[in-house]
Parts: C-alpha cells; sequence; structure tokens
C-alpha cells in the first residue's frame, strides 16, 4: 500500500499534510520531532514558571501542595523526556546523514514509527492532566511513594505507561541510528574521519540501548506491583525498595550522558567553524566522549549516597565518578584550545556554544563537590543539587541546543535567523538562567529542602527566592524573543543563503539549503576529515542529478503500528480489555502489512 | 521483512539489518539481564510459601528445555534450506522449529497452571512475583518468535522464500537462537542452581 513513486530530477518532495503523515524522509521526520520537542519545551517551561511563582516569597499559597508535586513532577518528566531527548533526536535526524553522506537512516520507516509513539507517548502522559491525575511522585518516581497505598490514582500509572511507550520510541530509533552509522557511510568516511557530532550521537544511542532496557524491567515492575499485586517493591512481602533506585539510576546515570553526550557533538561542530581552526585534538574528543559514556554507565549509586550503601560501595562510586571528570576536563579543554588563536566570528550561536562551555563547567565543578559522599550527605535532596543539574542541563544542554539551532537552521530550512534578535535571546536567556540557578548554590547549602511547596520565613531565604523567580521569568521573555525570531524568519521573505553560509567544513554544507530531497545528487567519496576545508576534500557532487535518483515514497504503517502500540496503554489505563484487544490487533495487522508492503530504498 | 538496504554498498560490507538486530539483540541483554538480576537478588527472600523447592519441577522443565534447544538445530536446517533454495527442507523445518516452539510453551502453560494450582501465584510472595515476570517475558518472546517462523513459513507455502530471503531468515534464526541461549540461562539460575 505504499505510494511508491519516483521523484527523479524534483528538489522537493510532495507537499500537503498527508505527505507529512505519511513521510519517511529523515528531514521531515527531523523537523517533526524539532516542532514538537518545541511545543512541550515550552510546556514544561511554563510549568517552570509556576513553580519559582509558588517559590517566590515565603508561605505562599499561589498553588496547593498538590499541584506543585504534579507541576515539579511534570515539568521534570518533560523536560528530560519530551524537550532534550526529542530536540536532541530533530538533530540526529536532520545531520547525522548529511554528515555521513547518506540519503537516509538505515530504516526510514522505523524512523517514522519512532516519531509517532513519541508524539502519542507524549500526548499520553499529558492526558493526565485533563482529568486530574498528572503524575506526581517525582521524575525519579522513588519507591514506594509509587505504591498503590501512597499514590491510589492514576498518576503513577499514566508516569510508568508514558515512560514505557517513550522508551521505545528511543530503542527503535536508536537501533537505526546506530546502523545507520556503522553501515550508510560514503566511502572514504572512515569511523575517525566522523564529525563529532556524529560520533557522540554515536556514543548515546549506545547509552539508549543499554541503559532502556533497565528502566523499562523496572517499570513493568511497578505496572505489575499496581495492576496485578505483585511484592516487587512491597517491603511488608520482603521486598527492597532499594530495587527501584538501583534499577532507575542504572538507567539515569546513564541518562544523564544521553542528554549532554549530543550537545558535546554539537559544540565541537560550532566552536571549529566560528574560529576558522580545525577542532583542537579530534581523536582525543572522541576517546574522551566515548569513555565518557562508558565511566557514565558504572557511577549510578552515586545518586544513592543517602541509601547508606556502606563504605565499600561509597568509596567505589565517589571514585568512579570524580574519574569522569578528567575525560570531561579534556574535552573542556580542548574547546578552549580550539579556540586559542582563531578567527573567532561572535555569531549567536558561538556565543551560545562558549556559554556551554562556562556553565557546564560551573555544574561540572558542583558534580564533583556532591560526587565526595560525606558532601552529598550535606547537599542532597537540596537546591544545591536542583543549581548543579540545571547548569549541566539548561546551561550546559540547553544552551548547546539553542547553539545547533542557529548553527544549522540555515541549513534546514534555507533562511538565517536574526542575528540582532538572536544576540538579545542570548543574552537575557544567559543573565536569566545565572540569576535563577546561582542562587539555588546558597538556598541549598543553607537548608533548603527539594520538592517541598513552601518555606517558612524564618529561614532568611526570601531574596534569593525572589531573584531566582526573576530569572526564571527573564529565561521566559528571552524565550519569547526566540519563538519571535522564528516566526519572523518564518514570515520573512525568501533568501539565498547558499550551501555554506558560516564557512563550515563538513558534508552537510557541501549541498544546498535545504538540501534536496534526495540529499545528496550522487553519493560522494570522502578523502579527508575536514572536507569543505581541504584542497580536493571530496569528489564533487553536482548541483542537478546526472540520473534518476530513487526517492522511497512514504507509508502510513509506522502510524498505525505505533496507534495500536499506544492503544494498548490507553486500553491498560482505562482498564479496559476491548480497547487493549482491538489495539493489539491493530499492531499485529500494522507490523505485517509494515513488513510486507513493497519499500524499496 | 522490508527489502531495504540488501543489495546497496554498505560501509562495512554488512546487512544493514544484521547490524540493527544485533543492537536489538544487546538491548534484549541488557532486559534479561535486568529480571535474571532481580530474580537472584530476591532468592531465598520470600517470608511465605511456596518456595521454588517445594514446586519447582526440574525432570519436566528439563524434557521442555531440551525440546527447545533441538528446534534451534531446526532453525539452523531451516536456514540452510532457504539458503540452497530446497523450499521442501525449508518447510520441513520451519514447520519443526515453529512446532517446537509450541510444545515448549504448551509445558510453560502447563507448569503455570500447576504452580497457581499450588497456591503460587504472581503476589503470592516475592519467588511467585519474580518468577512469573522472568520466566512469562521470556515466554512472551518465545510466543513473538512461533508468530514470526509461522509467517515465514507461510511465505514459504506462497513460494515467497526463496534464497533471495536468506538473510531475513537468518535474521528470524538470530532472534530464535538468542532466546534459546537465554532459556539456558533461565534454567540454570532457576531450576538447576536453587539457593532457598
Amino acid at each position: 500500500m505504499a505510494n511508491s513513486h519516483d521523484s527523479g530530477h524534483t528538489q522537493e518532495g510532495p507537499t500537503g499534510l498527508w505527505s507529512w503523515i505519511t513521510t519517511t524522509d529523515h528531514k521531515r521526520i527531523g523537523i517533526m520531532y524539532g516542532a514538537t520537542a518545541f511545543f512541550f519545551l515550552l510546556v514544561g517551561g511554563l510549568e517552570a514558571l509556576l513553580i519559582r511563582t509558588q517559590l517566590a516569597k515565603a508561605n505562599n499559597t499561589f498553588v496547593d501542595a498538590d499541584t506543585f508535586n504534579q507541576l515539579f513532577t511534570m515539568h521534570g518528566t518533560t523536560m528530560v523526556f519530551l524537550a532534550l531527548m526529542p530536540m536532541s533526536a530533530a538533530f540526529f535526524n536532520f545531520i547525522i546523514p548529511l554528515q555521513i553522506g547518506a540519503r537516509d537512516v538505515a530504516f526510514p520507516r522505523l524512523n517514522a514509527f519512532s516519531y509517532w509513539v513519541f508524539l502519542l507517548g507524549g500526548i499520553f502522559i499529558n492526558a493526565s492532566f485533563l482529568i486530574g491525575a498528572a503524575p506526581d511522585a517525582g521524575w525519579f518516581g522513588y519507591a514506594n511513594l509509587t505504591s498503590t497505598q501512597f499514590s491510589p490514582g492514576l498518576n503513577v500509572d499514566f508516569w510508568g505507561m508514558g515512560l514505557q511507550i517513550l522508551g521505545i520510541a528511543s530503542l527503535a530509533a536508536a537501533f537505526n541510528f546506530i546502523a545507520t552509522i556503522i553501515n550508510m557511510r560514503a566511502p572514504g568516511m572512515k569511523l575517525m574521519r566522523m564529525p563529532v557530532f556524529t560520533w557522540m550521537s554515536f556514543v548515546t544511542q549506545i547509552l539508549v540501548v543499554t541503559a532502556f532496557p533497565v528502566i523499562t524491567v523496572a517499570l513493568v515492575f511497578l505496572m505489575f506491583d499496581r495492576m496485578f499485586g505483585t511484592t516487587f517493591y512491597s517491603p511488608a512481602a520482603g521486598g527492597d525498595l532499594l530495587l527501584w533506585q538501583h534499577l532507575f539510576w542504572l538507567f539515569g546515570h546513564p541518562e544523564v550522558y544521553i542528554l549532554i553526550l549530543p550537545t558535546m557533538g554539537m559544540v565541537s561542530e560550532v566552536l571549529p567553524t566560528f574560529s576558522r581552526k580545525p577542532l583542537f585534538g579530534y581523536a582525543v574528543v572522541v576517546y574522551s566522549g566515548a569513555l565518557i559514556g562508558g565511566i557514565g554507565w558504572a557511577v549510578w549509586s552515586h545518586h544513592m549516597f543517602a541509601s547508606g550503601m556502606g563504605a565499600i560501595a561509597d568509596t567505589y562510586f565517589a571514585v568512579a565518578t570524580m574519574l569522569i571528570a578528567i575525560p570531561t576536563g579534556v574535552k573542556i579543554f580542548n574547546w578552549m584550545a580550539t579556540m586559542w588563536g582563531g578567527q573567532i566570528r561572535f555569531t549567536t550561536s558561538m556565543l551560545f556554544a562558549i556559554a556551554f562551555i562556562m556553565m557546564f563547567t560551573i555544574g561540572g565543578i558542583s558534580g564533583v563537590m556532591h560526587a565526595s559522599a560525606p558532601s552529598d550527605l550535606q547537599q542532597t535532596d537540596t537546591y544545591f543539587i536542583v543549581a548543579h543539574f540545571h547548569y549541566v542541563l539548561f546551561g550546559g544542554a540547553m544552551m548547546g541546543i539553542f547553539s545547533a539551532m542557529y548553527y544549522w537552521w540555515p541549513k534546514v530550512f534555507g533562511k538565517l535567523m536574526s542575528e540582532g534578535l538572536g544576540k538579545v535571546h542570548f543574552w537575557i536567556t544567559f543573565v536569566g538562567l545565572n540569576l535563577t540557578f546561582f542562587p539555588m548554590h546558597f538556598i541549598g547549602m543553607l537548608g533548603m529542602p527539594r520538592r517541598v511547596y513552601t518555606y517558612g520565613p524564618e529561614l532568611g531565604l526570601e531574596s534569593m527566592n525572589y531573584a531566582a523567580t526573576l530569572g526564571s521569568f527573564l529565561i521566559g521573555i528571552g524565550t519569547l524573543v526566540m519563538v519571535f525570531n522564528i516566526l519572523k524568519t518564518w514570515k520573512g521573505p525568501k533568501q539565498d543563503v547558499g550551501k555554506n553560509p558560516w564557512g563550515a567544513a563538513t558534508l552537510e554544507w557541501a549541498i544546498s539549503s535545504p538540501p534536496p530531497v534526495y540529499n545528496f545528487s550522487v553519493i560522494p567519496e570522502v578523502r579527508s576529515r575536514l572536507p569543505l576545508w581541504t584542497e580536493d576534500g571530496m569528489s564533487e557532487v553536482p548541483d542537478v542529478p546526472p540520473e534518476p535518483v530513487h526517492v522511497p515514497g512514504g507509508s502510513y504503517w509506522p502510524l498505525v503500528t505505533s496507534f495500536g502500540l499506544v492503544g494498548i496503554f490507553v486500553g491498560a489505563i482505562a482498564k479496559s480489555v476491548p480497547i487493549a484487544a482491538i489495539a493489539a490487533v491493530v499492531l499485529v495487522v500494522g507490523i505485517f502489512k509494515w513488513g510486507y508492503e513493497p519499500f524499496e530504498m | 521483512m522490508s527489502t531495504a538496504a540488501t543489495a546497496h554498498y554498505t560501509s562495512t560490507g554488512l546487512d544493514t539489518r544484521k547490524i540493527a538486530f544485533w543492537a536489538f539483540i544487546g538491548s534484549e541483554c541488557l532486559l534479561f539481564g535486568s529480571l535474571i538480576a532481580t530474580y537472584l537478588s530476591y532468592e531465598g527472600k520470600s517470608v511465605v510459601g511456596p518456595y521454588p523447592g517445594e514446586i519447582l519441577d526440574i525432570p519436566l522443565t528439563s524434557i521442555s528445555t531440551f525440546v527447545l534447544l533441538m528446534s534451534s538445530l531446526a532453525m539452523v536446517l531451516a536456514l540452510d534450506g532457504v539458503t540452497k533454495g530446497d523450499n521442501k527442507q525449508a518447510r520441513i523445518w520451519l514447520a519443526t522449529t515453529v512446532l517446537f516452539g509450541a510444545i515448549f510453551l504448551g509445558f510453560q502453560a502447563y507448569e503455570f497452571q500447576h504452580f497457581v494450582h499450588n497456591g503460587l501465584t504472581l503476589s503470592t510472595n516475592l519467588f511467585g512475583s519474580t518468577f512469573f515476570v522472568l520466566t512469562g517475558c521470556h515466554g512472551l518472546h518465545v510466543l513473538g518468535g512461533v508468530i514470526w517462523l509461522s509467517s515465514l513459513l507461510i511465505q514459504s507455502y506462497r513460494n515467497k522464500l526463496g534464497p533471495d530471503k536468506a538473510m531475513t531468515v537468518e535474521i528470524a534464526g538470530l532472534y530464535w537462537h538468542f532466546v534459546d541461549v537465554v532459556w539456558i540461562v533461565i534454567f540454570t539460575v532457576v531450576y538447576l542452581i536453587q539457593r532457598g
């Protein structure tokens, strides 16, 4: 049932809503990931502003405790799973095939499936707001707060099942990108010629493949405890609550690197381009990234120092955690050495990349502080931790994504965003984020616990909390500036940005902006790590294909299959066997139709 | 299965689907690893019976284990048949693989029903919770394999499973052997080495 067709010489694919719904083009899927994640970013940001409004003054009654629980749970869950991860996925989709010289990802329909499952999973979790039962047990969902005894409503069910759905989307995408990066590289694109963004994305996918099954198991146990009365997290039956913590953080710590490694790759593209110098120590940056991913898998229990694991475990996890600072530090020095002596252009993208290094370093240093178990016992569950991970995830990952957005926007849409508005966006965000999160170090050290909906005036923390709230609204204003910039660029006149507006070195800049539907008119032969900065660095890619290029048609079976998959969870949460059974049939039919439809690459 | 990327240039010379499938098997290792680790860490911690030693039937499960192991041999012969273009061999051994998989599931259904009859359910104790979720998850994997291989058998009868589809069958075989290997681990740690 595929509407197979040959696009031949056409530069643009088919148009219209149906063509987007059935698309298997990695570029369109990347744009859809980006747009959806951006929407969820605004939702998560709004939740953050509500949290900060409540905390602006002591004994505030803006929201009640129950609502506050839902807000911080959904803020964390949304930002991690529905904003940051899919924003990285947007760049994986659009950029990786272009950077390695491929016509698409290895499995275009699986790619569409990942997107639809992600979208439906995001809607599934947020639908909980409609019935007033949004998840409220924290993004970490510690047992046995999540047991039916303490969380009798559907809140935790929405959370647990929603994360399972999103996990399936991430896993499917990870298999796809691993196969793409290993096997779809253009001739001459050796592993050690791959751009650092592609390399870091590759490490990220390996972390996804190994980490997500573990949380899936933890969530299946939780679901069974809640639905079928199993005793995995029941101390009365002999169960150990630390089982959840171990399984969750076995996933949760690699997840931190799943969020940060892609953005480390992004700034590793931006910094050389705007310094007009090759990345300093390319190979060491790649190895450091792989090492961060590897060690990142062996440090999970530093989230559990307060649980009393004993001196030997504490010592091991403290030392292993501190070890990660070494490859991370290596990268930071390599980025600085890249800029050293370069012809630096302070574009918006470059400003965000430089801010990434600074902010991430601050977050990294506070991270090393609570890598020490005795120190962590003072800091755990306080605002000091909140300050730490917002410096790495907002000051780091989010700034990196903003940098990448301004950098690749002309490649994706063929238009440059306004640099003036971009710099306004940058400075407001930069000031706002430091005003928000820097005082939290002190708020935490002075003893204010996380996740508590209000505090008394006798703690003397009102002025610093008020400053943090002001800062968060500055970030909100900065975001509005960015939205305005996007709309202005969107509505603005057509531009001719050429193939390579920034004078960058990598393969995606060798083709037109936006790229034609088939990407490369002929698959290039790559002869250099920096093909566009090297004499004869790659074979020529003509603007018009010398012979018609076959472009695979779309398919709606990935969408049908994802409806079947998510429908099973809808049936489970509605406790409706008929819904689940119908969805299961849709799922099986979808898989078989997908498997046997003619779909030529 | 899709015919994507079969006859194209690839960086490694390997089939792209095979690489993706090995990545999938890698994630499955972590899935079963987490389940088995949970079983082991809760072994002997149940506060009420029935306990494993009272209820697990090693001779009976040895038979079903042997049947599942033999199904892997049948899978190898089926792939050999498809690769050679020998339809008869392919069909006989695909059907055997499916049959042996189904027999294994039959044994498991009997075992589950027998345990429930003897007072061990999902919610009885930690042993019941960990045992049923671990072996049930494996059983679902066997069921998925039986459905997958049945669809290949049907394709063979429609004369659509020629040597050009050898890779499709090989990947199904990879899955089947993996599920088989996982069972050897489960059989060893759950049935043969009982610690409580």
